[in-house]
């Protein structure tokens, strides 16, 4: 089948590669739905497959009954993990989708496939600024998916986002602060915002650390490994966060060799096992 | 936080550790649950493993870790008890045990040790496990067991070291730099298994890791 399973094996009942093809464009709504995730999860980028996604981005039909659309949802998520670039005008659109789950997830794709067309897009949920980021009237979020929105900016290293994604790190709501945080980090180098992430690693939420160790983890602030290695949290937590740094381009910059400090980062997770 | 009441309280136990041991079984919030641990583990008695054992059972990382420090500072008095409780039910707890076995390193955990590094479904299992085995202090074993605990304990590392989790992985590659620096004899055996992860290994942390095993056997010598 050519296709490797990237966290555990393929379950009895998955699909073979040509079913899970055949049914992105299936008429039942739920076989296209299970088969977005299922490209998504097996990593299968092929032309096909891309344009299939692409399509169901623009499918309007499948709503949930609070006018959510689900097919629209997965198959943004698809999208960010198969590493192909044509699809970022059609994440763009899905930006200003009604659905708020669709916006959050072509957010999240554009910051992973790290193309700056994306910038203007992902701006543009920001506007109003911290003023305008409050609670949707009657759902469990935001009016905008603003956390997903600072860490595609930040990804993309948008440098001229960085006065806009200032005052977020004051907003009342702490992953929207330490989203801001994150992405000033990686578009400043600054070591104020690295350290402002350290310090919330010894602060009382279980799983704001837990969500932090991995944002230290994922912009490679190795200076905050021992606070990693220190929080109150699961090891194997801790593990995939100093894996992420290990492997970040500050600790190994030829990609095959650690700096001094890459070797810290080993010894903090040798005692970690 | 409701926890059961610590296996065998039993009225011989002194009066300062009974306390000790009560302020942990009635800790009411996660930050309450650390500092009795902590306490309780300074304590530094045996009477107290029971009670360590049972924290590992919390789900509260920052309790266990605490539980281990104070099972790890027993040392050997603790390796029994340890053996006898281990959790087979909650894959957590049994972590947190292995972890703390193999920090001590005496080669009664051995047979445990290897079982939980084959067959245990818990990669966090069978990870503590793993290094575990590279860091067995051989010297307490017989010498005439020793070639034979060897080779099985690198017959498993071999296996462990192609894992599908990397983490398994990784902590195979350092069990083997530990085996190779306290069993010269195996040395050509392991550089070879290091060598080979250190190219083929489909995850870069764990190439770096056999990498950087490769050169502290080789700056040893």
């Amino acid at each position: 089948m050519g296709i490797v399973a990237v966290d555990g094996e393929i379950s009895a009942k998955s699909l073979t590669l040509e079913e899970a093809i055949a049914n992105l464009r299936s008429e039942d709504a739920s076989l296209r739905y299970y088969a977005a995730w299922w490209v998504g999860r097996f990593r299968v980028s092929q032309p096909d497959v891309i344009e299939a996604l692409i399509e169901a981005l623009d499918y309007e039909g499948d709503r949930t009954e609070a006018g959510g659309l689900p097919l629209q949802r997965n198959a943004a998520r698809a999208l960010g993990k198969l590493a192909d670039r044509s699809a970022v005008p059609a994440l763009i659109r899905s930006l200003t989708s009604p659905d708020y789950y669709v916006r959050e997830a072509a957010a999240q794709s554009l910051g992973q496939l790290a193309d700056d067309r994306a910038v203007p897009g992902l701006l543009a949920l920001l506007a109003g600024g911290v003023a305008a980021a409050v609670v949707a009237p009657g759902q469990p979020h935001l009016v905008q998916p603003y956390d997903a929105v600072l860490e595609a900016l930040g990804n993309l290293q948008a440098q001229g986002a960085i006065d806009v994604i200032r005052p977020f790190t004051e907003h009342s709501v702490p992953k929207v602060q330490y989203a801001a945080v994150r992405a000033l980090y990686q578009l400043t180098g600054d070591d104020q915002w690295g350290e402002r992430l350290v310090a919330a690693l010894r602060g009382p939420d279980l799983q704001l650390r837990r969500a932090l160790m991995g944002d230290v983890g994922a912009i490679g602030y190795l200076a905050g490994a021992e606070a990693i290695a220190q929080t109150e949290a699961e090891n194997s937590l801790k593990l995939i966060a100093l894996k992420g740094l290990a492997e970040h381009p500050n600790a190994t910059p030829d990609g095959q060799t650690l700096t001094d400090e890459g070797r810290r980062i080993l010894v903090l997770m040798d005692g970690l096992l | 936080m409701s926890i059961a009441p610590s296996p065998e309280l039993s009225s011989d136990l002194s009066p300062d550790l009974s306390q000790l041991i009560r302020a942990v079984d009635e800790a009411d919030s996660v930050a309450k649950m650390v500092g009795a641990v902590r306490s309780l583990a300074a304590a530094q008695d045996p009477a107290a493993i029971p009670t360590l054992m049972a924290v590992l059972g919390y789900n509260n990382p920052g309790a266990a870790v605490a539980a281990v420090e104070g099972l790890v500072a027993l040392g050997e008095t603790a390796v029994e008890p340890i053996l006898a409780q281990v959790d087979g039910y909650n894959y957590t707890a049994r972590a947190w045990a292995l972890r703390a076995l193999a920090q001590i390193a005496d080669p009664r955990a051995l047979e445990l040790l290897l079982a939980a590094a084959e067959t245990d479904f818990a990669p966090s299992v069978r990870r503590a496990a793993a290094q575990g085995l590279g860091a067995l202090r051989w010297a307490r074993m017989a010498a005439e067991q020793v070639p034979m605990a060897r080779d099985r304990v690198l017959a498993v590392l071999t296996v462990n070291a192609t894992d599908l989790e990397w983490v398994v992985r990784y902590a195979a590659i350092a069990g083997l730099e530990g085996l190779a620096q306290s069993q010269p004899t195996l040395g050509n055996r392991v550089l070879g298994l290091l060598r080979d992860r250190a190219t083929a290994d489909t995850d870069l942390v764990v190439r770096l890791r056999a990498q950087w095993a490769i050169e502290q056997l080789a700056a040893k010598g």
